[in-house]
């Protein structure tokens, strides 16, 4: 297509767009536009030119395919619950929001399948395939959050120590590219020959395409589940427990700690009677076969009391188990009434090094003036430091974000990842250069290139500059946001 | 032959820069899955370092050329291990590019659930990292996966991470014999919605005839291999079961004819069982995953399996260098994007040209 023909093309977008989804499904007024201005990361906020909701795959094929011959980016959004900006619109560009794409498509058991469309939420396949039969990846958000966002951002939760990740979960995905054509990557069966681009797709962040089907692993529910909550005089204690249960070869289902800041503010909340003033709460669940898991549990509550927990409360029935779940749930909403404001990290350590962290993250704090609560994944080291800090004291918020940084350094210095579950998105993407070098971030940018050279699906996020596609091989043709100045071939 | 990543880089750099044709090497154990073996071999034996065990977190780096049984041992001394349990032999490198596994699949997944950070040298010399040394991590593309099942065609894996596993405190197997395709699928489907946390769950066939083995592990392995017997009727509990698990790798392998690999669903194992008895072939399935290896005197054979089994992909393992078609199709859009990604990563064309799936 000539330069005349791409000039046309932008101008007349916004009513191809009309013409695909219908009037009544494109926004292009301000106030219309501003319920997509942001995802769950407030901070970050722009208005894109227009927004569409298409009903089907085909209209989502169609919406890209005039966003390629317009050469105008775009960027798809699910529910807007993510935690790094990766939903931020490009403002100039498109909003797709797949929220109408929310149908389950199949249900195979016999083969423990399922096939949603991407706004179908988390919590409704597990709904959709019980009680015998559950999809394990289990963000804090669930209710809310759509399969796609969580193939977009490789979502984790509670209970994947044990279980694992989206990607562990995702065996096929349909998806239009930036050019408009439609792929399958994967399906219903395992090892598709070739390259795993299915892997390579997940936890992608809107970058590569966008996701129209997709299938999903599901497995038999567990036939016991035990849960117990431990107090600890300190986070130190219950992190020795936690090194002494996993030492022992056991895999729970989960394991999740809370300081003694997130206690009370849960307590506050949820009212389980959880005791004010200790320094640690350890809730530990083991699930899987009934005669092991209880032979297990034994140990687990053992384990507790020989690290020093002094109160060990196991749940009785799956109402008490669900308080305890509600209680460590509670914990990032019920900040909100210790603080006016707090910035969430999302950070990764090796979980040896959780005694020497956390004590890094109190000194910080202390530096800082500010408060720092602690509630984390802890089989696995993924840790979410709630920086409180108050919005209307001048230049407060700015400190925040500084320490929020800083955690992040000290998971980098400590081995780990500046990112286990939220995303990198556009939250982070100034810190990617603290975790890899430019030789890595060059090959990442390889495989964006090979899916959307054009640069069109959710640029400027994950990487820290933004980076072109050079032709391989070829002749050179100037890209076009080279042609506007707003990018230069690196 | 190179010892150190660095020294990887300018080998191959040199070798891009002159357009010479490679293949990376580990043990050879695996070399003639796939295809052919044309190139000049890149030997990862120089890079045989096990660089980190950290027990505390379940984790490891391992360069590309050190043997899986070496670094088992390693991990063993700590009670744990890579839940990887191919056939004997091979290269951690080589596990990765060829994405082979065992009966340890049904529990803990394949080796690209596995890896959690990856040190690649690509044809122009670079050396990229991708994921980290910790188990749960989303900043950046997940490149380990990519790597996985590549056979080499994109660049050459230097550096492995992983996440390990603690060893099962005891196992035991539930063996049950059938001789009928439909009986024993049905029993494998039936065992597949339970609520079991096997370790295993596999079938094996022969001539007409085979069986549905389960393996426990933990403190309660042999109450829980004993439970699943008197569900299955007519089966033994094996208390001393590693000989039975030997067998299964075993007949992954085949040193005269072929072995032809089906990505099927489990609903399909009915189906896999008569097309092996159609052409005198016997069986090795993840039932629960839908996966099955059928060993046939001749890979020639492979047409008549993919007829059968269509439109299941079938890729020929051992055997795949004496066959033209080693490789099933593929989804042609998906494969229009792997034809990118190999000229991206390997601008050059040296990495094992030709020798992937649709001419990549």
């Amino acid at each position: 297509m000539g330069k005349d023909g791409i000039e046309a093309a932008r101008r007349d977008l916004v009513d191809a767009l009309r013409r695909v989804v219908g009037a009544d499904r494109t926004f292009t007024h301000p106030h219309e536009l501003r319920t997509y201005e942001s995802d769950g990361l407030l901070q970050y906020r722009a208005l894109p030119r227009v927004a569409v909701l298409p009903g089907t795959a085909a209209e989502v094929r169609d919406v890209v395919r005039l966003c390629a011959e317009a050469e105008v980016p775009w960027v798809a959004r699910g529910a807007g619950s993510g935690l790094s900006g990766g939903a931020l619109p490009v403002a100039d560009g498109v909003l797709v929001a797949l929220t109408r794409l929310n149908r389950i498509l199949e249900i195979d058991l016999d083969n423990a399948r399922v096939c949603v469309e991407p706004g179908v939420t988390n919590a409704a396949v597990s709904a959709a395939v019980g009680p015998d039969f559950f999809y394990p990846p289990d963000p804090s958000s669930q209710v809310v959050c759509s399969i796609g966002g969580n193939v977009a951002e490789n979502s984790g939760g509670a209970h994947c120590f044990k279980y694992g990740f989206t990607t562990n979960y995702v065996t096929g995905l349909e998806v239009v590219l930036t050019d408009g054509e439609v792929v399958r990557l994967g399906g219903e069966e395992l090892d598709a020959p070739g390259y795993d681009l299915l892997g390579a797709f997940v936890g992608s962040e809107g970058t590569l395409g966008v996701t129209t089907k997709i299938w999903l692993r599901v497995v038999p529910s567990p036939e016991a589940v035990r849960t117990l909550v431990a107090f600890f005089d300190s986070t130190h204690a219950a992190g020795e427990a936690v090194s002494e249960i996993v030492r022992a070869g056991v895999v729970p289902g989960a394991i999740e700690m809370m300081d003694a800041v997130t206690i009370d503010a849960a307590e506050q909340m949820a009212h389980a009677g959880y005791p004010v003033g200790r320094g640690a709460a350890l809730l530990v669940e083991l699930d899987g076969a009934a005669d092991e898991c209880e032979a297990l549990f034994q140990e687990v509550v053992k384990t507790c009391e020989r690290c020093g927990s002094d109160d060990v409360r196991v749940s009785r029935d799956e109402a008490e188990r669900a308080l305890f779940w509600k209680t460590r749930k509670a914990a990032f909403p019920a900040m909100g009434r210790v603080s006016p404001n707090y910035f969430v990290q999302d950070g990764v350590i090796p979980r040896t090094q959780l005694p020497e962290v956390l004590e890094r993250i109190d000194a910080l704090a202390s530096e800082y003036g500010l408060t720092v609560a602690n509630v984390f994944h802890a089989g696995d080291g993924n840790l979410h430091p709630l920086v409180c800090y108050d919005g209307r004291v001048p230049g407060e918020a700015e400190k925040a974000e500084e320490l929020a940084g800083a955690i992040l350094q000290v998971c980098l210095d400590a081995g780990g990842s500046i990112t286990g579950e939220h995303g990198v998105g556009v939250d982070k993407r100034k810190h990617m250069s603290k975790m890899f070098a430019d030789a890595d971030l060059d090959a990442f940018q390889r495989l964006r290139c090979a899916f959307d050279p054009a640069g069109l699906a959710n640029p400027g996020k994950v990487m820290p500059t933004p980076r072109l596609c050079g032709e391989v091989p070829g002749p050179y043709r100037q890209h076009p946001l080279e042609a506007s100045g707003l990018a230069e071939r690196f | 032959m190179f010892s150190s990543v660095s020294e990887a880089a300018e080998a191959v750099r040199e070798l891009g820069a002159a357009g010479t044709a490679v293949r990376p090497v580990g043990s050879g154990s695996r070399a003639g899955w796939g295809g052919g073996a044309a190139g000049t071999p890149l030997s990862t034996a120089g890079l045989n370092r096990i660089v980190e065990h950290n027990p505390g977190d379940f984790t490891a780096v391992l360069e590309a050329g050190v043997p899986l049984a070496v670094a088992q041992k390693q991990f063993a001394s700590a009670g744990q291990w890579l839940a990887l349990d191919p056939s004997p032999g091979g290269t951690i490198g080589g596990l990765v590019a060829t994405a082979d596994s065992g009966p340890a699949r049904h529990r803990y997944g394949g080796v690209r659930d596995l890896v959690i950070g990856v040190t690649l040298v690509l044809s122009d010399g670079t050396v990229a990292r991708s994921g980290g040394r910790v188990i749960k991590n989303v900043a950046g593309y997940d490149l380990g996966k990519l790597f996985t099942g590549s056979y080499g065609t994109l660049g050459l894996i230097a550096e492995v991470a992983v996440r390990l596993h603690p060893l099962p405190a005891g196992t035991a197997t539930a063996v049950a014999g059938f001789s009928d395709p439909s009986a024993l699928a049905r029993a494998a489907a039936d065992l597949a919605r339970r609520p079991l946390e096997a370790l295993h769950v596999d079938a094996a066939w022969r001539a007409g005839a085979g069986r549905l083995l389960v393996r426990f592990g933990g403190v309660t392995a042999g109450s829980q291999a004993s439970s699943v017997a008197s569900f299955l009727g007519q089966a033994d509990v094996v208390a001393d079961d590693e000989a039975l698990w030997d067998a299964q790798r075993a007949g992954q392998r085949c040193a005269d004819g072929a072995v032809l690999k089906v990505s099927g669903r489990p609903t399909d194992l009915d189906r896999v069982l008569r097309a092996a008895d159609a052409v005198g072939g016997s069986v090795v399935a993840r039932a629960a995953l839908g996966l099955a290896w059928i060993t046939v005197p001749d890979p020639a054979l492979v047409k008549q399996v993919r007829e059968a089994l269509a439109p299941r992909a079938v890729t020929v393992l051992d055997g795949g260098d004496r066959v033209p078609d080693a490789w099933p199709d593929v989804d042609p859009g998906a494969a229009a994007v792997m034809r990118r990604v190999k000229a991206r990563f390997d601008p050059a064309r040296i990495f094992r040209p030709g020798a992937f799936v649709g001419g990549i």
